[in-house]
């Protein structure tokens, strides 16, 4: 569904949550809201469901001026923060009920429902409550349900906040095939950049009501348009030939990959410091910046700069010194996708079992 | 005054008085109830249960209180909704209002009643209806003093319903009649149910109140509790007994039901 | 659609709590203050009063007292078998499905003249049936659940670990007791106490069968107000039942100013 927003307004008594927000979203493309808590994110994707009405503005889908439509007729999924299952349904009663509401027919309800059970990997579960499901379990359900109907448009409301850190990747990367698979317009709203950029196609980045900058993660990386954008996304490094990083030497140069590491992601030392030795490359120190409860330094791989932090427990290093540099995971991109690529050197070459 | 509680006598005996209280006032009077109805044999007890006006009492009580019930759950059921989903002025006043009928004591409550719809009230005047001493007076008793059971028993759970579960339901087509009957009402229920028996069991029991306005004319408006009073007065209390065991048997049963209704709502 | 179901509540709580209330407070005017002043002054209304009164305040005291105890005991003692506590759990509410009628026919049945208690105490010199002291016991029984019922789900609530924390401390019962278990069932049992108060004060069939009614030695507050109506004396019930729903109204504002306290319903 084609998605164009104009002048969009909210404000709460004197509270202003969304301040003249306009775009337009492409069909089948993912999109994150990114930005602080209370900056109007949720907000505006309430307005898109019609759950909240705008002050003033307006909301087109598909060409069609969708202000006055109740959620009931607007042809979307939404999936809440806290899931939002009717506690006194089984999971397929809760993934049937928007078909129910459709009046569609038994038999193609069981086949639908049976058809997303599988999808989200919950076959065997149909019949139970989602008081004894786990949290990601629920989750699931929850994106299910959303599906049956085959909606335009699904809206996801920080769907992983509240899960558990180990299962959290595991779900991002599963909703992300899942979403391009189907091939359905979705946007979803988080505070969390990683999963921002591992996830989405576009990124929008909203804070205090107001839309800083569009863009793929790539742009927003490397060409910050405001000051608030560019001290949110913090310093990452802007890579164009992750080749010459030990450990990525396969990424193929043709398909005009970049590569954006995050500053957690890059581990500096002194030669003997770092364990694997095997996956680091050489580097050389050009500034070094004293972060009150760290060092922030500046390296130079070959023709390529790379930031990140060093402790201050550490040993200090001088600028002109030659380092080790480990580069734990990138995330890479080219026009087409994105992905996350951990070091395939880190696997430590003699295993011992015990 | 510490070592002085310390001591293991103090504490042997705190034990045993509050267990000798426990058995000698709830205990052995129920037993007692009856044993005592069934001392002059089974027979007796078999005729003074199907004596025509104890099972008239009997009946009238239960199709009584099933009608107040009915009416505390449609009354009680939008006065909850009322006091938790809407904001308005008085709000608050309501919300306490509601207790009333557990502080005021039955009689007074039954009092008022006579005043309000008696011979020498507006009722009467205006509309010529003597509603006193006729079934829908009973009816207005039973109604008053198990007002607030099922207000209070759907109020948490209607609090306690998340929003974003009626939304969900939105954005997933259902209208706001479907939502309400097939999400909101589920949730309310149990309290609704709860509420419910806790007031007709409540009603069944209700002497105070009906006493004074029931004129209890045998088989037309003596209620079950006002017959048994009849017995002990009249020096029956074998009689009385037998009739308290019936009221008493049902009673407990619907005691029971509720007990199983609140732990079944807990594992959910 | 909400305009109606808010209008609605307002007819039906005015109808059925509003009027009543005002309908007692004006009819006791009927024949003016000095009509008023002589019904409550008649001697057997200053009798009636009087035993309401001492029967409320002993059986709120006795009751807190078992009710706190017993609650501790249901809930924390390990002494007591897990079967005997959810059975006694069960039991507790008995008096609740009980109608008062059959209460106080119970005592009667057990402690009456004609019965082998009954003729023991009489003996010694205590009458119970058709006296004050089984009034009490009758109004014992009505009210027995009431202060369990609010102070074990709090118990329960809490959990024990800061008595036993108090112990690893040092504090023995009756300190802990006081220093760290009082303070947090204490709008609990204020609630409770409330509630046992004017459910007393309130207590009318029981207290009629046990009692016998005798005007001016057994007769309550609220067994006075049925003799003067079955008597055609409305204006003298008027004043008593005036009196009753004054009191009412103080410990229904106790009730929800408490309610609040408590938090957790």
């Amino acid at each position: 569904m084609h998605i164009q927003v104009k002048d969009l307004n909210k404000s709460f008594g004197n509270f202003q949550a969304v301040n003249n927000v306009s775009f337009e979203i492409e069909k089948g493309k993912l999109i994150g809201f990114l930005g602080p808590s209370g900056g109007g994110k949720t907000s505006i994707l309430r307005m898109l469901a019609g759950l909240e009405s705008p002050t003033s503005g307006d909301i087109y889908f598909h060409g069609k001026r969708v202000n006055d439509l109740p959620p009931q007729e607007r042809g979307i999924g939404f999936v809440f923060q806290n899931y939002a299952l009717f506690k006194h349904m089984t999971v397929f009663d809760n993934i049937a009920f928007g078909l129910k509401v459709k009046k569609q027919d038994k038999a193609y309800i069981k086949e639908r429902v049976q058809y997303l059970v599988e999808l989200t990997g919950l076959k065997g579960f149909e019949h139970r409550y989602p008081h004894q499901l786990s949290g990601g379990q629920r989750q699931r359900v929850a994106f299910a349900r959303a599906l049956a109907p085959e909606p335009q448009l699904l809206l996801l409301d920080e769907p992983f906040a509240a899960i558990d850190a180990k299962i959290r990747t595991e779900l991002r990367t599963w909703l992300k095939d899942m979403i391009s698979e189907l091939g359905i317009t979705s946007i979803f709203v988080t505070h969390d950049q990683e999963e921002a950029i591992e996830v989405a196609d576009e990124i929008m980045i909203i804070s205090k009501g107001e839309l800083e900058q569009k863009g793929t993660p790539w742009e927003i990386y490397k060409n910050p348009q405001t000051p608030f954008v560019a001290s949110f996304i913090g310093e990452s490094s802007v890579i164009e030939n992750i080749q010459f990083i030990r450990g990525f030497e396969d990424v193929s140069v043709d398909e005009g990959i970049k590569a954006l590491i995050r500053p957690e992601y890059i581990e500096v030392g002194r030669p003997g410091e770092i364990v694997l030795a095997s996956a680091t490359v050489d580097a050389l120190v050009k500034h070094l910046h004293f972060r009150g409860s760290e060092w922030m330094v500046e390296l130079e791989v070959g023709d390529q700069k790379l930031i990140t932090y060093r402790s201050l427990e550490k040993e200090v290093l001088q600028p002109g010194e030659r380092v080790k540099v480990l580069v734990h995971r990138a995330y890479l991109f080219n026009d087409e996708k994105s992905w996350i690529m951990e070091n395939p050197l880190k696997v430590d070459p003699l295993p011992v079992f015990i | 005054m510490n070592s002085l509680f310390r001591s293991r006598t103090w504490s042997y005996s705190f034990r045993s008085i509050v267990i000798i209280y426990f058995i000698g006032l709830i205990i052995i009077p129920i037993i007692s109830i009856y044993t005592q109805s069934f001392s002059s044999g089974i027979l007796n007890f078999w005729d003074n249960i199907s004596d025509p006006l104890a099972w008239k009492a009997v009946f009238l009580t239960l199709k009584l209180a099933g009608i107040a019930t009915i009416t505390n759950i449609l009354i009680g059921t939008m006065i909850g909704w009322v006091l938790v989903r809407y904001e308005f002025p008085g709000k608050s006043i309501i919300n306490s209002l509601i207790d009333l009928p557990f502080a005021l004591p039955t009689a007074v409550a039954g009092f008022i009643i006579l005043l309000l719809l008696g011979p020498s009230s507006i009722m009467f005047e205006w509309f010529g209806l003597s509603l006193v001493f006729h079934e829908p007076a009973i009816v207005v008793a039973m109604v008053f003093v198990t007002f607030p059971f099922v207000i209070r028993g759907l109020q948490p759970l209607l609090e306690e319903l998340d929003k974003s579960e009626e939304e969900a339901a939105y954005t997933l087509g259902s209208s706001k009649f479907r939502t309400f009957f097939q999400i909101i009402m589920p949730t309310m229920l149990p309290g609704i149910l709860s509420g419910g028996m806790l007031a007709f069991s409540r009603g069944l029991a209700e002497f105070g109140a009906v006493v004074l306005i029931a004129g209890n004319i045998p088989g037309k408006t003596l209620v079950a509790s006002v017959y048994i009073f009849g017995e002990i007065e009249s020096n029956n209390p074998q009689g009385a007994a037998a009739v308290s065991v019936l009221l008493l048997t049902i009673s407990f049963i619907i005691l029971w039901f509720i007990n199983k209704l609140s732990r079944g709502g807990n594992t959910l | 659609m909400r305009r109606l179901w808010i209008s609605l509540t307002y007819v039906v709580i005015t109808l059925l709590l509003v009027v009543p209330l005002y309908k007692i407070f004006t009819g006791a005017w009927a024949q003016g203050f000095d009509g008023f002043i002589e019904a409550i002054a008649r001697p057997q209304s200053l009798h009636a009063l009087k035993m309401t009164a001492i029967i409320v305040v002993t059986v709120t005291v006795i009751n807190t007292f078992f009710g706190v105890m017993l609650s501790l005991y249901l809930v924390r003692a390990t002494w007591l078998s897990r079967t005997i506590k959810r059975l006694s759990n069960s039991i507790v509410d008995l008096p609740f499905a009980v109608s008062p009628v059959i209460g106080g026919l119970m005592i009667v049945l057990l402690l009456g003249p004609n019965t082998i208690m009954g003729t023991f105490f009489n003996n010694i010199g205590v009458q119970i049936v058709y006296a004050l002291p089984g009034m009490i016991l009758a109004t014992l029984f009505v009210t027995f659940p009431i202060m369990i019922r609010e102070v074990m789900p709090v118990l329960q609530e809490i959990g024990d670990q800061q008595e036993q924390a108090a112990s690893t401390l040092g504090a023995y019962s009756w300190y802990t007791f006081w220093k760290v278990t009082w303070p947090n069932i204490r709008f609990g049992v204020i609630y409770g106490v409330v509630l046992t108060v004017a459910r007393s004060l309130g207590e009318f069939g029981a207290v009629l069968v046990v009692s016998g009614n005798i005007i001016n030695k057994t007769q309550t507050a609220t067994t006075l107000v049925y003799q003067d109506v079955e008597n055609f004396n409305v204006v003298a019930a008027n004043a008593i039942a005036l009196v009753l729903a004054a009191f009412s109204i103080m410990l229904l504002l106790l009730m929800e100013w408490t309610k609040k306290r408590k938090g957790v319903h």
